[in-house]
Order: C-alpha cells, then structure tokens, then sequence
C-alpha cells in the first residue's frame, strides 16, 4: 500500500487524520475540515434520528382515521417538530456539512477550507441552534408548523415559538458560515492545473449550494427576527387586526425557504455525478451542462418562491409569473438527468451499492420533480395544495432524492472517510430496503392528496384508511432500511475490511490521497493535468 | 496587492458625499410630492456607490469582486422586486375581462 | 501572502453580502408597509428628528473617511498616523452611538417606544396609531440592529488598535485593517439608507 510513511507490518496504522491526535480536545478544538466534517456527521445524524422518531409518530397516528392516539394539538406538534428538525437542522447542513467539508479541499487539491476556524465555528453555531430546538421540544414542541405562519405563531399558539426560531435562527448563520467558506475557498484554493473546467461536479454542485446560502438565508434571519418580535412585544407587524400583513411574512419566509430546498438537492446532485460517472467507467456527458445547470437551478431557484402563496390572496398576476417561472425552474434538473443517463448510456456499469443508490435517486428525483410540475400549474396548484400530494411531492425529492443521494454518498467515501469498507451484501440489500420502503411509504400518498387527504389532520375519511395503512407499513420498512447501515457502518469501524486508497477505482484528487488521508491530505500540492472523470473510453463498438 | 488611493482623492470624495448629505436634507424641506422619496434614494445611492468605489476599494479590485458586489444588490433587488410586484398588481384589472 | 489577502477581502465581501441581504429583508418589509400605509408612515415624522439624522450621516461619513486613511497608512507602513486614524475613527462612532442615545430618550419620552408596555401612545393622530406602531417597530428594529452593528465594529476596531500598538501591521501584511475597513464602511452604507427612508419621510407634507 502507497502511504506517506513507512510501515514495517500492515497490521501498524500509518498516521492518519484520525489518529494524528487523541483527546477531546484534539476534536472539539480542531481545525482539520475532515474532523469537522466527522462532528457534523454525528450531530446531523442525531438530529435525523429525532425528526424520524417524530415521523413513526406521525405515521402511527395515521393508521387509524379516528384522531385516537394523540389529541390535535400534540399531532400539530409532531408534525412541526418533524419539519423543523429534518428541514432546518438535518437537510439543510447534511450533504454540505459533512461530505462537503471532508470533500472540497481535497477535490480541489487544498490542504483545508479557506477558513479552518470559521468551519469549527460554524460547528459550534449549529450546536447551539439545536439545542435550543431541542429545549424547545422538551419544553412542550411547537405547533405552528415549520413554516411559522402567521398570525396564529405570533398570536395563537400557545408553544414555545420563539425558542424554536431562534433556533432556527442561530442554525442559518452556521449554514452561512460554511457557505462563505466553501466560496471562498473554490475560488482561490485550487491546485495548480485545477481549472473550473476540471473541477468535479461535486465541486460545482457545493458552490452553487452555498451562493443559495449565502443570498437566501439572512432574509430568513430577519423574519423570524421579525417574527420573534412580534410574539414577544405583541406587535402587529404581521398581525392582520392590527394593520399587519400575514401575506408579507410568506413571501419573506418563502423567499428563503424555497431557495432551501435547492441548498438540500444540489449537493445531492453532486454526489450522484461523482458516483454515475465511477460506476459507469466513464466522463460526465455534457460536464459544462451540468455544470451549468447547477447554477441555473440556483439562480432561478430564487425566482420562484411565490408558487408556496398560490393560493394565499397574492396577485393572479404574480401567481402567473411565479408558475411560469417554476415551470422553468425545473429544466435544468431535467438537463441533469438526461445527461447522466447519457453518461450511462455504453458505461461500463456495475451495481455497487453506491450505484444502486444513484440510480434509485434518478428514479424518485425524476418523479418527485415532474410532480413539481402540476403543482406548479396554478390551476392544479389550488386543488392540490394543503394535500398529501404535496407531500408525497416533496418527500420525493428530498427524501427520495437527497436521503438516498447522501446515503449513496456516505457508501462511496466511506473507505476514504475511515479506511475500511462496508459489507458489500449488507449495503445492497439495504438499499433495497429503503427503495422498497420509501415507494410504499410515498406513492400512496400521491393517490391520497389527489383524493383530497388534507395535511396537517390527525384525522382522515374512513375511505383513506387502506393507503394510510399501506403508508405507515412502508415507513417501517424504511426505518429498518436506515438502521441496518447504521449498525454496519459502526461496526465496519472495527471489523470492516481495509480499504486502500481508490477501492473503486475512482478519478478524482480524493483518491490519490491515502485512506484516511493524513491531516494536511496531500504531501505536495497536486499539479492538474487531466480533465475530470478522465475514465478511459471504451473502444467504440463498429457504428452501423 | 492594490495602488494606494491618494489622500485628495478621499478628501474629495467625503467633501462630495457631505455636501450630498446636505442636500437629501435641504431637498427634504420642498415639496415636490412623490419625487422626494425618489431623489432622496438616488442620492443615497450615489453616495453608497461612491463608498463602495473609493473607500472600500472596489475601482481596484478584480472583476470577481466587483461581479459578487453587484450580485448582492441584484438579490436584494429580485426580493424587493417581485414582493412589491405582488402588492402592486393585486388591484389591476382581472385577466378575466380579456378573454 | 497576496493569496491570503485576497481571500480575505473576497470573504468579507462574501459576509457583506449575506448583510446585504439581511438588512434588505428588512428595508423590504419595510417598503412594504410604508407603501401600503402612506399617511400614517407621514403623520410620524413629526418624531423624527431629520437634523440628528443628517448629523448622525455626516459623523459616520467623515468616520468613513478617517477609516479609508487608516487603511492607507497602514498600507504605506505609517504606524502612528494608523493608530490615530483608528482612534478618530472610533471616537466618531461613538459620537454616532450618542447622538442615537439622545434620539432614543427622546422617543422614550414621547412615548413612541412600542416595545416597552406603557411607553406608546399616539393620541395625537388615533386613526393611523397602528400603522404607526408598525413604523417605530420598524424604525427601531432597523436603527437597533444597524447600532449592534456599530457595535461590534467598534469592538473590532479596539481589537485592530491593540494589534497596531503591538506592531502587527505592515505593508506586507495588514488584512485585518483592511478587512475591518470593508466592514465599517458598509455600516455606512446601511446607514446611508436608513437617512432618507425613516427620516425624510413627509416632512413637507404639512403642506398637502
């Protein structure tokens, strides 16, 4: 094995980022972009471990029509803590956090992120936001739904709003911070030789995440700010009776909030470009297109928030830009897949789990995205709004796309992140188990919110009861789906199979480095000569 | 790294931005209906582009810079923009007469 | 050392846009309101003090100013002019904070402060006191979050002080000058806008 220092036995660690230092202190004061990435890992699963508690709640009440297990309120609450927890303190951070921060320097041939120390801070920020979200769980949840409309989270909800938004608060400036990192440090850290032409997709996708973070959360600050202000001196700025506007508070909160959603997918994006292309043995097709596109959806992404007040009262003025708007939004993620299809198209494929979990994302990201589409149609929009189509729409993109984009993403680096392989049979068939899980838990859901399920009721028609049923048993599979890699990743740290530096064989400055890289990643500063994903092309088969 | 700005050239420049001070506040004092709000905010925006150019050294830097600093105003541009835009047209006429 | 510098300028601009953004959500509510309430938004300036706010603009202006020289002179390895720059820089900042403080008294003492129960009252003009009440929110967030500003620019500024005294700057190296510079003069700007916006607003309108 080609490692930095020599070894006398393969059983003697060789220096790594990971054993380079021991000691809390080592971690909790460190600068090294992979440690901190390994914090964000913890913390962001914790976090998504207790959105899921919030969901199998959720779904447990749903199985009966009656409202019988919970009462309203403690339903409105699970579900807002659910939305806050997975939106705000897991989609949010999860790809860009860990896989980005261990990834990006090295992708571009840096030692660290332009600001090492801004990046633990970051951390700590975040830290601090979920444990105000989190007190304000065990202080009794909040029940205004994640999206804090008003007036009734300034005027008539009895729970603890504000703790919950200064949470939220808090966390935005850790997703700036590490937004204004990663700008920073693509555009002035590359490698010699590392042109924009040659950055992976990866690279791209996080750049354009973090202009979104950078642009669109400080108007999400300011309104809960607002928001905060309101319920705390009881002042009318979006309380109708008093000459407020509760309409002005959805354009502010949605002027963030959609623009959010790209921050969750793009980098999920990013991963699949990287894993497409190794398991296909074969060049992005169309590298500048997605590239492109990555921007795009983070520009026009901007322009669209106005399709979430359809039916708000707004302008039909507006309500006619921002659907055609949203139409457009979708063309580039459209570009997207058809360009990995076509980097598929005569690859060299095998079905790694990695694999098996970008092709699942192709599937659900493609169904989710073109169920975006009729809601972006204003007149379906006022049928289907407030439904579990929505629903159903949105769990597909971010659970169908970004849980399983990250989920791929932490199979293919794992044997870089800690040196040792997972068990290969384990990781297919839990794939399985999330694709199968997460079809049955979502599809009927669809069917439910065009049948006219509303959201957000504990209680439903009798009718429904079948679907909701098959819902809930779906989610159970899912669940498993997420616990099973869980335990193998953890155990792998023990018993999993050492890895070596490029175990997929893999283009791309990451797997040059050994596994796990040692602290300052590379011994030399790389110098660029070949393009990205430089897989040697198959000899053309005779056309004709 | 960047040429150093002459000390005239920021003598000039906070004299410029003074007297336009002065005269946001002298031009405050007519009334001139709807247009006092709107030069009130085309001065101010000639002093922050002046600030911007001179103080914080943006006629100097690279294009990447100057590129990010209008970026943030076209954002802030799209949020004032397309919000006000929905106040604006809620009372113009229904599509619906036309066709 | 250009490469660092010049990450570090393109970072603060980088932070400067998220405040861009940050303090135009709140110059967009802010329009918002003031375009749908034009009469109540008028019947306050009779509140404001438009002279305080200019002299409020001129003292960050010339603060500017000094701000910029300091810059330059750490550029040009002018250690004493640099110090003496930072400190007028700060003392003009602090003028800004007490000349805000007085503003504050006196609204407190009009009782146009509609955070603290029992400090608003505007019987003077009933039928707008709600939008009203909607404004000095506003005007108070606004002025409020742009003082925290100043603030910690002043903190910052202290800081960069100490590490003149301690001789850390040189022409090879004075990104932390610089960089601050880039930070105070952008609440400046902020300020810039606020001006005309909170405190210009009708005071001819006595006339209409």
């Amino acid at each position: 094995m080609s490692t930095a220092i020599q070894e006398p036995q393969q059983t003697t660690e060789t220096v790594n980022y990971l054993n380079a230092e021991y000691g809390w202190k080592s971690w909790l004061f460190t600068t090294d972009h992979k440690r901190i990435a390994l914090l964000y890992l913890i913390s962001i699963s914790v976090m998504f471990a207790l959105g899921g508690v919030f969901a199998m709640l959720i779904r447990l009440e749903l199985l009966t029509p009656q409202g019988d297990m919970v009462t309203s309120d403690t339903y409105n609450k699970l579900f807002t803590m659910h939305g806050v927890v997975m939106v705000f303190f897991f989609l949010v951070p999860s790809i860009p956090a860990t896989l980005g921060n261990f990834l990006v320097p090295m992708m571009i041939g840096a030692k660290d992120l332009a600001f090492p120390r801004i990046n633990l801070l970051s951390w700590y920020i975040y830290i601090a936001g979920a444990l105000f979200a989190v007190a304000s769980i065990l202080m009794g949840g909040v029940d205004t739904g994640w999206t804090f409309y008003t007036p009734f989270s300034t005027t008539y909800s009895n729970t603890f709003v504000i703790t919950a938004a200064v949470g939220v608060f808090i966390s935005g400036f850790s997703s700036i911070l590490t937004g204004l990192n990663f700008i920073v440090t693509i555009h002035k850290m590359r490698a010699p030789g590392m042109t924009w032409g040659r950055l992976p997709l990866f690279v791209w996708a996080h750049y354009a995440t973090s202009l979104i973070q950078v642009l669109g959360t400080p108007v999400v600050a300011i309104t809960l700010a607002l928001l905060a202000l309101e319920r705390g001196f009881h002042i009318g700025i979006f309380d109708p009776a008093i000459g407020g506007d509760p309409i002005l508070f959805q354009h502010m909160f949605w002027f963030y909030s959609h623009p959010a959603v790209y921050i969750m997918i793009l980098p999920g994006m990013g991963v699949i470009s990287e894993i497409i292309t190794c398991f296909s043995r074969k060049g992005l097709f169309g590298y500048w297109f997605v590239a492109g596109s990555s921007l795009g959806i983070a520009i026009v992404g901007f322009l669209v928030w106005g399709h979430h007040l359809f039916v708000t009262g707004m302008s039909m003025y507006a309500g006619l830009y921002f659907s055609l708007m949203s139409m457009l939004v979708a063309v580039p993620s459209a570009i997207k897949v058809f360009n990995w299809t076509a980097t598929m198209y005569r690859g060299s494929i095998t079905y790694q789990t990695p694999m098996l979990y970008a092709f699942g994302f192709i599937g659900l990201f493609t169904i989710g995205g073109l169920t975006g589409l009729f809601l972006a149609t204003l007149g379906i929009d006022v049928h289907l709004t407030d439904t579990y189509f929505v629903i159903a729409h949105f769990h597909y993109v971010m659970v169908g796309g970004m849980v399983v984009a990250y989920l791929g993403g932490l199979h293919f680096w794992w044997p870089k992140i800690t040196g040792k392989m997972y068990p290969e049979g384990w990781g297919k068939f839990s794939a399985l188990l999330v694709f199968v899980g997460f079809n049955v838990t979502f599809f009927p859901q669809f069917i439910l919110g065009y049948l006219g399920q509303p959201r957000r009721y504990h209680a439903y028609a009798p009718e429904f009861q079948v679907l909701n049923v098959m819902s809930t048993a779906g989610a159970s599979i899912l669940a498993v789906g997420y616990v099973i890699p869980l335990i193998y990743f953890i155990w792998s740290l023990r018993y999993g199979k050492p890895a070596g530096d490029n175990p997929w064989g893999a283009k791309g400055l990451e797997w040059t480095t050994q596994s796990p890289p040692t602290t300052f990643n590379f011994d030399q500063t790389p110098i660029v000569t070949e393009e990205a994903y430089a897989y040697s092309k198959k000899p053309e088969v005779e056309v004709g | 790294m960047n040429p150093v700005t002459p000390v005239r050239t920021y003598v000039i420049i906070w004299l410029i931005l003074t007297i336009m001070t002065f005269t946001t506040y002298a031009v405050a004092q007519i009334d001139l209906g709807q247009f006092n709000i709107v030069i009130a905010l085309a001065i101010a925006f000639f002093k922050m582009s002046l600030v911007i150019w001179f103080f914080m050294h943006v006629r100097t830097d690279n294009p990447l810079t100057k590129l990010f600093v209008f970026a943030g105003f076209f954002w802030m541009a799209i949020f004032l923009v397309f919000t006000l835009g929905d106040y604006f047209s809620r009372g113009w006429m229904p599509l619906g007469k036309f066709w | 050392m250009g490469q660092q510098f010049d990450s570090a300028t393109f970072g603060m601009w980088v932070f400067l846009l998220t405040e861009i953004m940050f303090f135009g959500g709140m110059f967009g509510a802010y329009t918002v309101y003031r375009s749908m309430y034009p009469e109540a938004f008028a019947s306050t300036s009779a509140y404001m003090n438009p002279l305080y706010g200019a002299l409020n603009t001129a003292v960050l202006i010339v603060s500017s100013l000094t701000m910029a020289l300091a810059v330059r002179s750490a550029h040009l390895d002018k250690q004493k002019a640099l110090q003496i720059f930072l400190l007028i820089t700060m003392f003009f900042g602090l003028c800004f904070l007490v000349i805000k403080g007085f503003e504050y008294h006196e609204h407190w003492v009009d009782m146009k402060v509609p955070l603290i129960g029992g400090h608003w009252n505007y019987s003077e003009a009933p039928q707008f006191a709600h939008q009203a009440q909607i404004l000095f929110i506003f005007y108070f967030f606004m002025t409020g979050f742009h003082a925290i500003h100043m603030i910690v620019g002043l903190g910052i500024m202290t800081t960069i002080f100490i590490m003149a005294r301690k001789g850390r700057f040189s022409p090879i190296y004075y990104t932390p000058v610089e960089v601050s510079g880039l930070y105070w003069h952008f609440v400046d700007i902020v300020w810039i806008f606020l001006f005309p916006l909170l405190y210009l607003i009708g005071h001819t309108r006595t006339i209409l």
